[in-house]
């Protein structure tokens, strides 16, 4: 009894650990810039790849930008645009999940078969295509990454909503004559809460390597917008030249970044699931699924799934 | 059995053809006319008429789509005005090189994570297992070519014991002549795949251990070693298959990062260069082949799954 106690704790002081590095990140990306100003418009060949100093702590790039106050506008747009798609991803996956799942039958099938056709094709892959034709922006950003993203709160919630919808207080609501819609709205999807916002952490955190990953190919916003994915990408032409500040720090930042949602989704279905003892990610999500029923449990629907076009 | 088979191909099937029908919107969404991308600009009315007209653009979208399929059943990828080659055979010269390096990846990874998830679920909560989540944990949270960059850094611009790039000899499997260059890529994705396989190998086992047959080999008093081997180990090798079904795009993506990182002539650098020239019947080429690989992937694994867990097919 004592053990698990002092794992809940453990558990726990992870995902305090976890709040607590989102909350100074940011802090570094909102407040940095009022504590540190720095020009991050103008390029300047006078101050290109300084070495750290008192005027810039962390150096300077190869365009002369100030590396410390360009990690803190990268982290700004990156955290941004991870949040708008985990928001706009739950919230249409969540849509789509439950009235699939309420509706059963053939439109099922079809809004299921059309989200594992965004799921067979690999993420990254698309978005480069799609950053060939269009010059990527911050909105644009957003939308697409997020149009491969609420796959998996789709499934998940359907999953949850074919559980739930056999639960008594459902099936109550609908002998009472409440719609389709208000039986979703009012019933089903304030039940699945927990498991959304579990979902909604982790995709924050697969929503910012999407978009590094994208930066660091050569395909991300365009200069002087900077994400830390775009700061890799050029830093990594100075791998062999020394200039360490043009790489470490934006690398450092995005893995602790990451971990940091990661940590704070982990604790948060510990705490919700009122089993820490759930192990890896699976947990719930996996169990959902597999009390959910058709189409075939383990396999295609296990959480990693939700993560696995993102790295 | 043929039941579930016969649903699961059926599903299969109907995801491919979403598949190519989302690809076939793709290619449309290129700018400008294709008979001016390929005749240049000032090409004259008649020229892109008769462009036009040879390469069936001036048919109704559904009947383009159809055509589209019809050239897809017979392996025809498309064809790259940018390369001068037909994109197929240019994709089936590279893929060896992707098939050894993902394989390698994909296999060492599952040696590793295998055991590791399991040591870590039977020792759940015990420093052994905390150590090894933590590690887990950041190799997942790692992007995969940051982890590349850390490896470069580490053993080829600091050590000088590995080259940063991976052989360049052409021909099939061209890698495989300089195997010094294939350690570090092959290392990030073992590493990129043992991150979340052990992750999920341990949850998994500790789903396996919770079971009433693993508490009833317990409690007739077989010997632990027995019980870990013969019950727990064989159903966790049902994760296996899962993983080798699941992993399809990561590996894919994963693939593509290491290939643009360490310079691995293959697929996925292709992709790459293609990107950067506008190529996109490459692109577009690569595309449905990822797609195809995964809509595969996840059904052989589902079929396989309900082959060795008779529970599945039931549903």
């Amino acid at each position: 009894m004592s053990g698990a106690l002092r794992h809940d704790l453990l558990r726990h002081r992870l995902g305090v650990t976890g709040l607590a590095l989102v909350a100074l990140l940011i802090a570094f990306c909102v407040l940095g810039p009022i504590i540190h100003p720095t020009d991050q418009v103008h390029t300047n060949v006078e101050l290109t790849n300084l070495a750290p100093s008192a005027g810039h702590p962390l150096g300077t790039d190869a365009d002369g930008y100030d590396v410390l106050g360009r990690l803190m506008v990268g982290g700004r747009a990156t955290l941004e645009i991870a949040l708008a798609v985990a928001a706009l991803a739950t919230l249409l996956g969540a849509l789509w999940g439950a009235v699939a799942g309420l509706a059963g039958g053939a439109l099922d099938a079809l809004m299921m078969r059309i989200v594992d056709t965004f799921l067979a094709l690999p993420a990254v892959f698309v978005l480069i295509y799609l950053a060939t034709i269009v010059q990527p922006t911050v909105p644009l950003l957003i939308g697409v990454i997020a149009l491969f993203s609420w796959l998996g709160p789709a499934r998940l919630i359907r999953g949850e909503t074919l559980s739930l919808r056999t639960r008594e207080y459902v099936e109550a609501a609908r002998a009472m004559g409440a719609g389709r819609w208000r039986t979703i709205v009012r019933h089903v999807l304030p039940n699945t809460l927990g498991v959304l916002v579990v979902n909604a952490t982790f995709q924050v955190a697969d929503a910012i390597i999407l978009l590094a990953t994208l930066a660091f190919l050569g395909f991300g916003l365009a200069p002087p917008a900077a994400t830390w994915g775009g700061m890799l990408y050029q830093g990594t032409s100075y791998l062999l030249d020394g200039y360490w500040w043009e790489v470490y720090p934006a690398g450092v930042l995005l893995m602790v970044t990451v971990i940091a949602f990661n940590l704070v989704g982990g604790a948060l279905r510990d705490v919700l699931d009122g089993d820490a003892a759930a192990g890896g990610r699976g947990g719930r999500v996996r169990r959902a699924r597999t009390a959910a029923g058709p189409p075939a449990p383990a396999p295609s629907a296990a959480s990693p799934a939700r993560s696995a076009t993102s790295r | 059995m043929s039941g579930f088979a016969l649903r699961r191909v059926g599903q299969a099937v109907a995801v491919l053809l979403g598949v190519t029908l989302l690809v076939f919107v793709l290619e449309h969404l290129t700018p400008g006319s294709l008979a001016h991308a390929i005749l240049g600009p000032r090409a004259t009315p008649a020229a892109v008429a008769a462009f036009n007209a040879a390469n069936g653009l001036n048919h109704p979208l559904p009947v383009q789509y159809l055509t589209f399929l019809w050239r897809l059943l017979h392996g025809n990828l498309g064809y790259s005005y940018r390369l001068n080659r037909s994109v197929g055979p240019l994709l089936a010269g590279e893929l060896p090189n992707d098939l050894i390096l993902v394989g390698l990846g994909f296999a060492v990874a599952l040696v590793i994570a295998l055991p590791l998830g399991l040591a870590q679920a039977t020792r759940r909560n015990r420093p052994v297992d905390h150590v090894a989540s933590a590690v887990t944990l950041t190799l997942y949270s790692m992007p995969s070519y940051w982890l590349a960059l850390l490896l470069i850094a580490g053993l080829s611009v600091g050590a000088h014991l590995l080259p940063p790039e991976a052989g360049q000899s052409a021909g099939t499997a061209g890698i495989l002549q300089d195997p010094r260059g294939l350690v570090l890529p092959v290392l990030t994705l073992t590493l990129v795949n043992v991150g979340w396989f052990s992750r999920y190998v341990r949850s998994a086992a500790i789903d396996t251990l919770a079971q009433e047959y693993v508490r009833l080999a317990r409690a007739k008093g077989l010997p632990e070693r027995l019980v870990l081997g013969r019950h727990v180990l064989r159903n966790s090798l049902l994760t296996v298959v899962t993983l080798l079904g699941l992993s399809v795009p990561l590996l894919l993506t994963s693939g593509l990062v290491v290939e643009y990182v360490f310079n691995v002539p293959g697929v996925g650098l292709t992709y790459w260069t293609a990107a950067t020239n506008a190529d996109y019947p490459v692109e577009l080429g690569v595309t449905v082949l990822a797609g195809t690989a995964t809509v595969l992937g996840s059904a052989l694994a589902d079929l396989a799954y309900a082959a060795l867990d008779p529970r599945v097919r039931t549903r």
